[in-house]
């Protein structure tokens, strides 16, 4: 199952170009979804108003190459290894993240590439298909049942669905389906095959089409809002915040931090 | 001056939900992210800018107190023990301040809520906070007022 390029095998029935469209249209389809949160929230009003204000603030103006070491330094921590988060939160994000990214490109390298019947798909893209996906449900679902931080912090049940959920439950699902699907389409199991096809379709078309009402853009998000505190660091405008204390351990050893779970 | 949630930094970590006194740092049912619900009934305690570990949540202030421009921003270092000040004013004059996050020996005033019994969904439901109502001196439910006995006018 994991070796098998399910894209290739609906191409018996399905021409490759209404693959591809479809493809297309989610992009599009999170493209607009993401501008149009942009303009209902107005973040990118805010963000660049709070570099102007920075900026007025900073006490020390930064060269080009140390604002390049930022940027890079925001890639490689903030981005890639989400070092906002801590411990499990974490960890289950990046399996989520990576799991995401991979099981979304390889599709796309699959469909474009791999899809027509004189095509031969090399054995790591159905692989990495096939794990890309399995790390995103672990990862959301790790997130979603025991990670949560209205049932962990809130102590709300933790099959109380919101308007949060919307996002990482459709990633999931979809996920979910599309292995279902995969394993379906070996298996050969007429009918079946074609209902959980409809399904993957239908997830899709929430997970991507749901974009303004979602998470979803929060991806995009988090990376601008890191990249604004890493500068503002720098620069020494620190958003207002006191500098660092320079008496280190003189009043004691400080506070060990629990988990917030003393509802 | 109650506090509000710089959503691009806050986390949905939860700290600052876990240790608001009155209970009014929630959760958003809509992005997951810190909110305070009822900012008349934030009383400055600051403990929930302190506990914020991504520096989040900032403080609004009222107009006799601090008009337009001002700053007062604090950084709670544990490792170190220490809470800094920052009071920037609306003519630009910045103070510093440092002190110790408390002077008693660790461990020994603070409660310890690990240790503490876990609430059953009962408890969790009810009005009433943790350790009351023992922390209130008493073991009785909580005093009431009936209605009758106010004066006519006073209330809508």
């Amino acid at each position: 199952m994991i070796t098998n390029n399910p894209y290739f095998q609906l191409a018996e029935f399905v021409p490759p170009i209404f693959m591809q469209i479809f493809v297309i249209a989610m992009i599009v389809l999170v493209v607009i979804g993401t501008l149009l949160d942009m303009i209902h929230k107005k973040n990118v009003k805010y963000f660049f108003e709070n570099v102007k204000k920075a900026k007025n603030s900073a006490t020390k103006i930064l060269n080009i190459g140390e604002k390049a070491s930022i940027v890079l330094k925001t890639i490689t921590s903030d981005v890639l290894t989400i070092s906002e988060l801590d411990g499990q939160r974490r960890l289950s994000h990046l399996l989520g993240m990576y799991g995401t990214i991979i099981f979304w490109v390889v599709s796309v390298i699959m469909i474009f590439c791999y899809s027509t019947p004189t095509s031969i798909t090399p054995y790591i893209f159905p692989l990495l298909w096939h794990m890309g996906a399995i790390m995103t449900v672990v990862g959301g679902c790790w997130f979603w049942f025991f990670l949560r931080v209205d049932v962990a912090a809130e102590a709300y049940p933790w099959y109380r669905i919101v308007h949060a959920d919307l996002f990482v439950l459709s990633l999931v699902i979809t996920s979910v389906i599309g292995l279902i699907w995969s394993y379906l389409q070996i298996t050969e199991v007429q009918g079946w095959n074609i209902l959980f096809l409809v399904f993957f379709v239908i997830s899709n078309l929430i997970l991507f089409g749901g974009v303004y009402w979602s998470k979803f853009a929060h991806m995009f998000y988090k990376p601008g809002a890191a990249l604004q505190k890493n500068f503002s660091e720098a620069d020494g405008s620190r958003d207002n915040l006191p500098t660092p204390s320079d008496k280190p351990k003189q009043f004691g050893k400080g506070i060990n931090r629990e988990a917030p779970r003393h509802y | 001056m109650p506090t509000f949630v710089y959503m691009t930094r806050c986390d949905g970590c939860g700290q600052c939900v876990d240790i608001c006194p009155s209970d009014i740092m929630h959760i958003d049912e809509t992005v997951r992210r810190a909110v305070n619900i009822e900012p008349n009934f934030c009383w400055e305690c600051y403990a929930c800018v302190k506990a914020c570990p991504q520096n989040a949540i900032d403080v609004r202030g009222y107009a006799d107190f601090s008009p337009m421009g001002h700053s007062v921003r604090v950084l709670r270092e544990e490792e170190k023990g220490t809470i800094s000040w920052k009071i920037k004013f609306r003519n630009g004059t910045v103070k510093d301040f440092v002190s110790p996050i408390t002077t008693k020996p660790w461990g020994k005033h603070i409660p310890k809520l690990v240790e503490a019994e876990q609430p059953n969904q009962e408890e969790i439901n009810s009005q009433i906070l943790y350790s009351e109502p023992k922390s209130l001196n008493t073991n009785k439910d909580l005093p009431t007022v009936s209605k009758n006995s106010f004066k006519k006018g006073v209330y809508y």
